[in-house]
């Protein structure tokens, strides 16, 4: 479904890349997690997915097809986008907010109100209670709600998140992360989700591809990763969760 | 009521109006260039500064200045257009800058999303930069209209309508009641004009708050009805007027207001629609005889041979006003009507017990004392080409030459302090004080006699000539003077003075 082949990013004519040789498959209905540290280059391979950043060279296939051989409009809205800050329009309503990528598309009016309760009702707001609200009205969590909301209601098959979940408290975070993941198996999505949380992406991700200054050192399903890090750097990334569940039983028992 | 207050309140409407449609067409044409212009320069840092740099010195230079060289520019054209270009020019920095500003600070994240559904770079612009910005845009719009409301009084300059009729007639005039009604009158409409837009940013800033709906309620419907009085006022402000038959100019103190109001009130007795535009400079009411836009004005024979025809020489009063009427008629196409009978030049006063002690009648008769007077001139005269002349013709020199202000000259010839002032001869306090005028038998000081000088297309109506004919002659130092007093001295109003020069003419 997503396929990246030998996929590089230079800012600087080819002295030094953010992202070097990366390549990698997504099936349908897959999910992958795409973990690194900051400068890693995780956020810059999602974004040359839908050509907010061009590629330096590689190439980058969505549904079978060259994203270079499409304009980067039509590109961006056949694929769904959850950001970082979430990025909300501020002045709009939820509806709209929801509402702007069929829109854009020119769908029917009232096809596209039933689209937005659809999805809505799906992220847990259902529109009748927060449709006419605006987004300084919201949580931080029923925000990226509404942007999960935005990135499907045009019924986009593949989904990009760039640290979703990040700025959210724990319990929401949680909360939605179990959300997300019965989402995404109920539609069948397949989706690429940048994160720095292993544990986030041991949880979510079918597969998980860990990146380290540009590169990408090792994917597979996270039980693979668990069991095989073929690399320091993963070990030590697998550590961190495993140590934390350890430290947790040991505080239970200490009675 | 207050006699001069009422003559006051009942021209306020016509000033209103004039006020209204400058501030109004200007501002508008203001928002239609500054926000394109600010939209243009936030698309790229190269655009920007050098755009933002010019409208910023635009914005330095001074604003009689601007209008000046507009009316230059325009080839002398006085009234609406000079004064809406010029203030529309002093509006685009504020809205322009803040566009740029509103723009400028759309969150990164909301334009990466923007960009990141799939908006193409004009959708980006339209339903999201924009919008975000427009607080921004509508609090540089309300800085713009304030500024426009009060830069909008200089227009009277131009000979645009507006409360600065008020203000300039008033200060000249010393009628203080016509200075407050006229400042009071721009103030109140800059405060309602920025309490109305202020009102427009407050619902477009609170649109997507939560706030309490019956707050929000009445603010909405208090701008709506706010917003409905100005655009019927606008309407009403913008309705074409019937054109005047004749306009009548005047330059910019009391001897002119005063013989235009005259110039007015004799028309108008003819059945002529007359309308009135005071208070402009030297230039610019010549320049707006020579294209039509003015019809008639008192001009001074001196000031055209100095000022316009470039000439230092004094060959005499009647050569004077014939090379006047030559240069007026033949370079500039337009008509010298002729003399209304009296001068406005400088000259030596004396109080009349001390001329009569020391036998003296014309300026001859003070050389041979001169060099025991104290003598006193205003601020400039001592400094001008006038004095020189004085000088060399007579080869005279006064023990002392001190320099006052005019109102303490006049004051200090009263208490004997100094002998000798120079005075103008037309001026009102020469009658207040009942001082003597010397005669000048050698002709040192130029000619100021006071004409009628008709535009080219007014002459051809012969009822108008024969109006303004029937004032040549009719008028003379002593009378206008005496006009002039009941103004600057008296406190008179203008048709006081108007009114008193009518039943001296019967």
């Amino acid at each position: 479904m997503i396929e990246l082949q030998n996929i590089k990013k230079s800012f600087d004519h080819g002295r030094s890349f953010v992202v070097s040789d990366v390549s990698l498959r997504v099936e349908r209905g897959q999910l992958l997690g795409l973990i690194g540290e900051s400068g890693s280059g995780k956020t810059t391979t999602l974004k040359m997915i839908n050509r907010l950043e061009e590629l330096s060279s590689g190439t980058i296939l969505v549904k079978n097809e060259n994203i270079l051989l499409q304009s980067p409009v039509d590109l961006r809205r056949s694929i769904g986008y959850v950001f970082q800050g979430i990025g909300l329009f501020p002045h709009q309503t939820v509806l709209n907010n929801v509402a702007a990528v069929p829109l854009l598309l020119d769908w029917d009016r009232s096809l596209t109100r039933l689209r937005c309760e659809e999805i809505l009702e799906m992220v847990g707001l259902p529109i009748k209670d927060f449709g006419d609200r605006y987004p300084s009205q919201l949580s931080g969590g029923q925000q990226q709600r509404v942007g999960v909301a935005r990135a499907l209601a045009a019924k986009q098959e593949v989904l990009l998140m760039d640290e979703p979940f990040g700025a959210l408290d724990p319990i929401t975070r949680a909360d939605l992360q179990d959300e997300f993941k019965r989402i995404q198996r109920n539609l069948n999505l397949t989706v690429i989700m940048v994160t720095h949380d292993m544990t986030e992406a041991l949880f979510m991700a079918d597969q998980i591809a860990v990146m380290k200054d540009g590169e990408i050192l090792q994917i597979g399903s996270p039980k693979e990763l668990l069991n095989r890090p073929d690399h320091d750097y993963v070990k030590k990334l697998i550590e961190i969760p495993r140590a934390k569940a350890i430290r947790l039983e040991e505080l239970m028992d200490s009675k | 009521m207050n006699q001069n207050l009422k003559e006051q309140l009942v021209i306020l409407p016509d000033y209103f109006q004039g006020h209204l449609t400058l501030t109004l067409i200007a501002l508008s044409l203001g928002i239609l260039l500054s926000i394109p212009l600010g939209i243009w320069a936030a698309q790229s840092q190269s655009v920007k500064r050098p755009l933002l740099a010019v409208i910023s010195i635009i914005q330095t230079f001074p604003s009689v200045a601007i209008l000046a060289l507009i009316v230059a520019l325009l080839g002398g054209q006085i009234g609406v257009l000079p004064a809406v270009i010029a203030l529309v020019l002093y509006s685009i920095l504020p809205i322009a800058r803040n566009t740029v500003t509103g723009l400028d600070s759309v969150p990164s994240d909301v334009m990466e999303a923007a960009k990141g559904i799939g908006m193409s770079s004009t959708q980006v612009l339209v339903k999201v930069k924009l919008p975000l910005a427009i607080p921004v845009i509508i609090a540089g719009i309300r800085t713009a209209a304030v500024w426009t409301v009060g830069l909008a009084t200089l227009s009277t300059l131009v000979g645009a309508t507006s409360f600065g009729n008020y203000i300039f007639t008033g200060l000249q005039t010393r009628n203080l009641v016509a200075v407050t009604v006229g400042s009071i009158a721009a103030a109140t409409m800059a405060i309602v004009l920025d309490a109305l837009i202020a009102g427009v940013q407050w619902i477009v800033e609170n649109r997507n708050k939560s706030i309490e709906p019956s707050k929000y309620r009445l603010i909405r419907n208090s701008t709506a009805g706010m917003l409905l009085i100005f655009c019927i006022g606008t309407v009403y402000s913008i309705l074409p007027k019937s054109e005047p038959d004749f306009v009548v100019g005047g330059k910019g103190f009391t001897e002119q207001y005063v013989i235009a109001g005259l110039l007015a009130a004799e028309l108008k007795e003819s059945g002529f629609d007359v309308e009135q535009r005071l208070g402009l400079g030297t230039e610019i009411v010549y320049s707006a005889t020579v294209n039509n836009t003015v019809d008639v004005y008192l001009e001074y024979t001196g000031t055209v041979w100095a000022n316009r025809m470039k000439n230092s020489h004094n060959p005499g009063r009647e050569l004077v006003m014939q090379g006047v009427t030559e240069f007026v008629e033949q370079v500039d196409g337009m008509v010298n009507v002729g003399a209304l009978g009296f001068q406005n030049l400088y000259a030596l006063a004396m109080r009349k017990d001390r001329a009569l002690e020391l036998g003296i009648e014309t300026i001859e008769d003070v050389i041979p004392v001169a060099h025991n007077l104290v003598a006193a001139g205003d601020l400039e005269f001592f400094g001008r080409p006038e004095w020189i002349t004085l000088r060399d013709t007579y080869d005279i020199d006064f023990s002392e030459r001190l320099t006052f202000d005019a109102a303490l000259m006049y004051n200090a010839l009263d208490d004997r302090q100094v002998d000798l002032i120079t005075a103008y001869t037309s001026d009102g306090r020469v009658a207040a004080f009942d001082l003597k005028i010397l005669e000048d038998p050698r002709n040192a000081f130029l000619p100021y006699d006071g004409i009628l000088v008709a535009s080219h297309s007014a002459s051809k109506n012969p009822t108008f000539m024969r109006v303004l004919k029937s004032l040549i002659g009719q008028i003379s130092d002593e009378e206008m003077r005496e006009a002039n007093r009941i103004v600057d001295v008296d406190g008179g109003s203008i048709m006081d003075a108007v009114a008193y020069l009518q039943s001296a003419i019967d």
